[in-house]
C-alpha cells in the first residue's frame, strides 16, 4: 500500500496541520505501508528537509513559478501529475481552507470521492474506516470508500497531534517532482494577501476567556458577559454569529476563521459548539459550558455543563465571583 | 446576469434529532426543516447582483417534497423561478453522486454565475461548490466575501485563514461559495411571498437525469458520539449553581 500525504506551507512556513496529516497517515499505513510526504510551493527545500525527518519513504517537492501563489487550477494540475505518477492507494491532507478549496476537485478530476472534514480514522476487520461529524457535530458517522484508488481524505485540525508524528531512523530521501504547467491552465489571477485590521487584541495569551454565542441575543446584552468577563479577569471572545453582526470586534473570534485558543479557563456562553468553533478552543484547560439546550454539542468536550439560561446564571456567576473576592 | 444558487433543506437546528433505524440517517418525522444557513447568504448575494446588473436567480434544490418549501422561500425572497431535483433518498448519495445530480440539472440553464453557501449544516460535506465547478468546465473561488463584477469578469475577496484575505479575479461563467455573515440576508415580504405563488418551480426526478449512480464513499452508519471528556453537570438555581461552579473551579480545577 502506498500513501500520499499533501502537506500545506505557505512562505516557507508550515501550516500547523501539516504535521498532524503526517500522524494521520502513519496511522492509516499501520498495517505496512510506503508513506510519501509532499512539499507544494515555491522555495520549498527547508521544510521538505524537516519533513524528511519524519518516518517516510520518501518526500517530493513540487515547485513551479505557476505554484508559489496558490491557484486551485494551478495546484489540481500539478497534484494530477504527481498522482498519476505515484499512484498512491490513499492521499492525506489537512482540511484547510486552502483543501476545501481545491481538494474536491481533484477527486472529481480523477472520478473519485473524498472523504472530507475526518476526526479520526479505524481499521476494521479488514476495512479503513473514516470518522466524520454531521449535524454540526451533533451526530458522527462512519465512512468508507467504495470503488478504486486512490480515496483521498482529509483530516480536522486537531484530529491527531502533530507532535505525535514518528521520526524516522535516517533521513528519508528527498526528491524533486517536476510538473508541466503552462500559465493559460490557471483562470484565477490570485492578489496578494492583506489583513483587515491589526489584531488588538491577542487572545492567545489570555488565561481566562468569556465567550458569547448567539445565545446571547442581542447587542445590549453583551455588558452581562463583560461583567463576569471583568470579575474573573478574563478577556471577552466570541463565536462567528456575533462577530458578523458586529456585536463585538472581528478580533475577538474564536475558530477556525478567528483565532485559536487554549487558556486554562474557556467559559463558552449560549454557544452552541458547531464545528468551526470548537477546532479554535477544544485545547482549553477547563470548559464551562451555559447552554439552554442539553443536546448541545458543547456539552461534548465541556468538564462542567449548565443546562439553563445564561440570562439568569451569569449575574448569578458574577455576583458569587464579586462575593468570594471581598469575603 | 443569469445566476443559479444552490439551497438547500436541513433540519431545523435546535430539532431535537434521533438515528433512524437504517442507521443511515435521521428520523426525520415529527422534526422541522429550515433553509441550510449558509445557502441564505448565497441566496442574498445573488439578489443584489441581479438587482445591481439585471438578469435572473434560479434557485435550485436537491431532496424530498419537503425542499419545495425551501425553494419557495427563495422565490419569496426574490429568486425568479425553482428547480427541484427530486429524490426521496437523496441522503445515500455521495457528494460527487449528489454534485453530478445537480450539475446536469443546471447544465442546460447555462448560468453565467452559480453560487452556493460554504457548507450544509447536515452533511457538511463542504464539497458541492467546487464539484459543480469541475463538472462544469467552471472556474471556482471559495469562501467569498465581496463579489465585484463588470466586463465578464468578476473581482472577488476571500477569505483565508487566522484573519488574512485575498482579492483573486476570475473570467465568468464562474461558480463561487459564499461565506456565512457576509451580508444580511433579507426577510420575504407580504408582497413576495404573494407573487412567489405565480413563481415556477421546476420538478425534475433525478432518476431522469441519466447520472451514473457509482457511489464512491458511504456513510455504514451515523450515531451519537462518545464523549471524550466526562462532564459534570452542575444544577440547582442559579445562586446555587454559580455557588457550586466556583467553588470547584477554585478546588478541583483550580483555574481561579
Amino acid at each position: 500500500m502506498k500513501i500520499l500525504i499533501i502537506t500545506e506551507q505557505r512562505g516557507g512556513k508550515w501550516h500547523t496541520a501539516s504535521m498532524e496529516a503526517v500522524t494521520a497517515a502513519q496511522q492509516i499505513g499501520a498495517q505496512g505501508a510506503d508513506v510519501i510526504g509532499m512539499v507544494i510551493g515555491g522555495g520549498v527545500g527547508t521544510l521538505a528537509d524537516e519533513l524528511a525527518g519524519c518516518q517516510l519513504k520518501e518526500v517530493l517537492t513540487v515547485e513551479h513559478d505557476l505554484l508559489e501563489n496558490y491557484t486551485p487550477d494551478g495546484f489540481t494540475h500539478a497534484l494530477r501529475q504527481v498522482i498519476a505518477k505515484t499512484a498512491p492507494d490513499f492521499v492525506v491532507m489537512p482540511h484547510t481552507y486552502q483543501v476545501r478549496d481545491f481538494a474536491p476537485k481533484l477527486a472529481a478530476g480523477l472520478g473519485r470521492g473524498m472523504i472530507g472534514d475526518c476526526i479520526g480514522h479505524r481499521f476494521e476487520n479488514g476495512k479503513h474506516i473514516f470518522v466524520r461529524q454531521m449535524f454540526q457535530g451533533k451526530t458522527v458517522a462512519d465512512v468508507v470508500f467504495a470503488g478504486d484508488a486512490p480515496w483521498i481524505a482529509t483530516f480536522q485540525a486537531g484530529a491527531f497531534r502533530g507532535d505525535m508524528a514518528a521520526k524516522g531512523s535516517a533521513k528519508a530521501p528527498v526528491n524533486s517532482f517536476v510538473v508541466d504547467l503552462q500559465p493559460e491552465q490557471i483562470r484565477m489571477k490570485p492578489g496578494e494577501l492583506f489583513r483587515e485590521a491589526k489584531q488588538a487584541v491577542d487572545l492567545t495569551q489570555a488565561p481566562i476567556l468569556v465567550s458569547v454565542g448567539r445565545g446571547i441575543k442581542a447587542p445590549e446584552n453583551i455588558p452581562l458577559a463583560e461583567k463576569l468577563a471583568h470579575a474573573l479577569g478574563g478577556e471577552m471572545a466570541a463565536s462567528r454569529p456575533i462577530c458578523d453582526e458586529g456585536w463585538l470586534p472581528m478580533d475577538r473570534q474564536i475558530g477556525s476563521s478567528g483565532q485559536t485558543v487554549a487558556p486554562k479557563l474557556y467559559l463558552a456562553m449560549g454557544i452552541s459548539g458547531a464545528i468551526q468553533h470548537v477546532v479554535g478552543m477544544k485545547g482549553s484547560r477547563t470548559i464551562v459550558a451555559i447552554n439552554k439546550d442539553q443536546n448541545a454539542p458543547i456539552f461534548e468536550i465541556a468538564d462542567y455543563g449548565i443546562v439553563g439560561d445564561l440570562f439568569e446564571i451569569v449575574p448569578a456567576l458574577t455576583a458569587e465571583l464579586e462575593k468570594s473576592k471581598t469575603s | 446576469m443569469k445566476i443559479g444558487v444552490c439551497v438547500k433543506q436541513v433540519p431545523a437546528k435546535d430539532a431535537p434529532l434521533s438515528i433512524a433505524e437504517s442507521g443511515k440517517w435521521i428520523r426525520e418525522s415529527d422534526i422541522g426543516f429550515e433553509t441550510n444557513e449558509p445557502d441564505s447568504y448565497a441566496l442574498e448575494e445573488s439578489l443584489r447582483l441581479k438587482e445591481k446588473h439585471g438578469g435572473e436567480v434560479v434557485a435550485i434544490s436537491m431532496g424530498p417534497e419537503r425542499v419545495k418549501q425551501t425553494i419557495k422561500e427563495a422565490l419569496a425572497k426574490g429568486a425568479d423561478r425553482g428547480i427541484h431535483v427530486l429524490d426521496e433518498n437523496f441522503y445515500l448519495l455521495d457528494p460527487l453522486a449528489a454534485a453530478r445530480s445537480l450539475a446536469a440539472a443546471m447544465q442546460p440553464e447555462n448560468f453565467d454565475l452559480i453560487l452556493t453557501g460554504l457548507q450544509s449544516d447536515d452533511q457538511g460535506f463542504g464539497q458541492t461548490g467546487v464539484l459543480l465547478a469541475e463538472l462544469l468546465g467552471r472556474p471556482h473561488a471559495t469562501i467569498i466575501m465581496q463579489i465585484d463584477a463588470s466586463d465578464g469578469r468578476l473581482k472577488l475577496k476571500r477569505e483565508l485563514e487566522a484573519g488574512w484575505f485575498q482579492w483573486v479575479e476570475l473570467p465568468l461563467p464562474a461558480v463561487l461559495t459564499i461565506q456565512s455573515g457576509c451580508n444580511k440576508p433579507r426577510y420575504a415580504t407580504l408582497k413576495g411571498i404573494m407573487a412567489a405563488k405565480k413563481k415556477e418551480i421546476a420538478s425534475i426526478p433525478r432518476g431522469s437525469l441519466a447520472v451514473a449512480d457509482t457511489i464512491t464513499e458511504h456513510v455504514e452508519r451515523i450515531y451519537v458520539p462518545q464523549k471524550s471528556k466526562k462532564t459534570e453537570f452542575i444544577t440547582g438555581t442559579p445562586q446555587e449553581i454559580a455557588a457550586k461552579l466556583v467553588e470547584k473551579l477554585k478546588h478541583e480545577a483550580r483555574v481561579l
